[in-house]
């Protein structure tokens, strides 16, 4: 991690697109801080700590050194020659994110976290999972650092990623099942605020993606900035340029934030998001908050999010239980906004083909979130020459997901 | 004056602390609100403050999660809130109606139309949990259109933000008095009594403590230092289940009684 550049107070130039965000947490018309005032303080301590934090060498230092020798970064870009060669289009490239340790980016923020939370001496980390990657990556870091961990998880969640939560047990957090709302990731997350505003003096709540209030939007991309940060180095030194096109899956969008930033002021560069479209836009059935939905307030920021008139907040449906969410990160919804990056919907059914067809022609299983990826990069490679470069950010992989896929297809395991 | 100064006026005269009872709109049982609403009122409430269900009430304990989410599944949703306040104020005219829930109801329904509608139908302030004083130029259209903005101040509050708070407090300023979330267990009034107390010497309005109130015994000994008794979750508790007017009525009156004249008697 590089020292990143003070922060403006009023970014003067909108087209900056690294300037965001200003002084108040704010992307444009979105982010901010949208929560009761018992949380404001413990916000403020957390923000005025990362501010100090972010510019501190040793601090940088320390997590660079995390980075590579615990979570084995660089992860490489991977030219999938022959998937490229079954679509026909354009050359796809994978960022392996799915090499980590834990197997997901999910890994690059904990770690970032963890650390603050240290350094804040902060022993106890609550964390909210909706795939269980989030909750893993936060019961690992807990379990290296010696800090305390409960994992907070829709009880539906809880049914369709088993795996996962037996890792987290094992890796010796605490997981404790949500019941209320719709028993998703979102619900999980109001209950992990409520957990933070009751035992605020001893507990850093370590939240998975660009989304809540400020500075978690900007603290958690930055932690996954290295994505990007790696890759548009990568290109120049293995391509010699760019790619035409980038694409990741966005759910809250903590990967995807991680790609695009880098790339943001590169206006060659085409930045298109993939959201879950599960069974269809059309059919209501679906978690794509920035193709679907409307400006609100969610989670302690406002942003785009899923909700009926009377601004009740939508139950989502999506295959893939980490982009099953009626929020995105507000950074997110002020690139749309900005014209900078497309969002798009890839439903249940592409994921899968692109599922299988990464497996079968390249030896990779993918996670289903980062199948909708894969999927809109052949979209994209589709619509390039054969020397063109889609970029794909191929988020985790899909051990996790085994057992899901297994019985959409009748098999039992 | 508004309703909200013209009662904690009326109070402040009578040497008495005011009591605000807080139920869910549409719970236990919608079409019965309206006489809920007066049932808290016979009971001895002073102020109403009338919970706007959401789906994802982030500051809310499970008792009021809970009481939301009966009424969403009934299909309550800001306008029928909005129409049980007009429907209140054709019988009572002189009790405040505060309503108290999250933004995202208010944003979708639009601010300019919201304010417009609440202040047809006779609500006077409004508390919107998730809107901290830094995001609160959205709200100018409600001010604008007359309500008044009823803010919180908690326990974590730093000194500069208590001080702006307290400069800007309207109607009434609500001290949550502990940090955690509506309906939890434990409170220690000699902890918050001395915050209060400085609280109320520099506040432009009144304070009410709320988070915490149980029953007759918690709610006198806040009453000793408060100018008003915020009574929540013990409350919504109390009433869950009840489907028929006067079994809601005989519960807010067998629970709301021993609390008003435990107030009275201070």
């Amino acid at each position: 991690m590089s020292a990143p550049p003070i922060l403006p107070a009023h970014p003067s130039a909108p087209q900056d697109f690294h300037a965001w965000p200003d002084a108040h947490g704010r992307f444009g018309d979105f982010g901010g801080q949208y929560v009761a005032e018992t949380l404001m303080a413990p916000l403020a301590e957390l923000a005025a700590a990362y501010e100090r934090l972010r510019r501190d060498p040793a601090f940088i230092t320390e997590l660079d050194h995390d980075l590579k020798h615990y979570v084995g970064r660089p992860s490489p870009i991977y030219h999938a020659q022959r998937l490229s060669a079954l679509v026909g289009g354009a050359r796809i490239l994978l960022k392996r994110e799915d090499l980590n340790h834990t197997g997901a980016h999910k890994i690059n923020n904990t770690v970032g976290q963890a650390l603050v939370a240290r350094h804040m001496g902060k022993p106890r980390i609550i964390a909210e999972t909706g795939a269980g990657q989030h909750g893993v990556a936060s019961a690992t870091v807990a379990a290296r650092l010696g800090l305390k961990c409960v994992v907070y998880m829709g009880s539906t969640d809880i049914e369709r990623q088993k795996i996962n939560v037996y890792r987290m047990k094992l890796l010796g957090a605490e997981v404790v099942p949500v019941t209320s709302g719709s028993k998703t990731l979102k619900d999980a997350l109001n209950e992990a605020m409520r957990d933070w505003v009751t035992n605020v003096a001893d507990t850093f709540y370590i939240i998975g993606t660009v989304a809540g209030p400020h500075p978690y939007p900007m603290m958690v991309r930055d932690f996954n900035a290295v994505v990007g940060r790696e890759a548009r180095a990568q290109m120049l030194e293995q391509y010699g340029r760019l790619p035409d096109a980038i694409t990741a899956c966005v759910g809250g969008g903590s990967n995807a934030i991680g790609l695009f930033h880098e790339f943001l002021n590169d206006p060659g560069v085409r930045i298109v998001g993939a959201e879950a479209a599960g069974h269809g836009l059309a059919s209501g059935q679906h978690a794509a908050s920035l193709a679907a939905g409307r400006p609100g307030v969610l989670h302690g920021n406002r942003t785009y999010v899923l909700c009926d008139d009377n601004g009740q907040i939508a139950e989502t449906h999506s295959i893939s239980a980490g982009l099953d969410y009626p929020g995105v990160g507000p950074e997110h919804a002020f690139l749309k906004d900005a014209g900078r990056a497309e969002y798009v919907g890839v439903t249940d059914d592409e994921a899968m083909e692109a599922f299988h067809l990464l497996a079968r022609s390249e030896g990779i299983l993918a996670a289903l979130e980062s199948s909708h990826a894969v999927a809109q990069a052949m979209k994209l490679a589709r619509e390039l020459p054969k020397d063109g470069l889609v970029l794909c950010n191929l988020s985790g992989r899909g051990d996790k997901d085994v057992h899901t896929i297994a019985e959409r297809e009748g098999v039992t395991v | 004056m508004s309703r909200i100064d013209a009662r904690f006026a009326a109070l402040k005269a009578a040497g008495r602390a005011g009591l605000i009872p807080f139920v869910t709109a549409g719970d236990p049982a919608p079409q019965h609100t309206v006489a809920l609403m007066h049932a808290l009122v016979a009971a001895g409430a002073d102020l109403i403050e009338l919970g706007v269900p959401f789906s994802d009430p982030m500051a809310d304990g499970p008792v009021i999660q809970h009481a939301s989410e009966r009424a969403i599944a009934r299909g309550v949703g800001l306008a029928d809130v909005l129409g049980w306040v007009a429907e209140f104020r054709k019988r009572d005219v002189d009790t405040p109606v505060v309503l108290m829930g999250y933004l995202n109801p208010v944003e979708i329904h639009g601010y300019a139309r919201f304010a417009n509608e609440a202040v047809a139908a006779g609500v006077d302030g409004v508390l919107l949990v998730d809107c901290p004083l830094e995001e609160s130029s959205v709200l100018a259209p409600l001010r604008a259109a007359g309500l008044q903005l009823i803010r919180l101040a908690a326990p974590t509050t730093a000194p500069a933000r208590m001080a702006q708070l307290c400069e800007s407090a309207e109607g009434f300023l609500y001290y949550v008095s502990f940090a955690g979330i509506t309906g939890a267990a434990h409170l220690s009034t000699t902890d918050i009594a001395a915050r209060v107390a400085d609280i109320r010497a520099r506040a432009r309005a009144p304070v009410a403590v709320g988070f915490g109130v149980r029953d007759a015994q918690s709610a006198k000994a806040i009453a000793a230092f408060a100018d008003a008794v915020v009574i929540g979750s013990a409350l919504v508790e109390r009433l869950e289940g009840a489907g028929q007017a006067d079994e809601i009525a005989a519960r807010v009156q067998a629970f709301l009684t021993p609390i008003r004249v435990a107030l009275d008697a201070h």
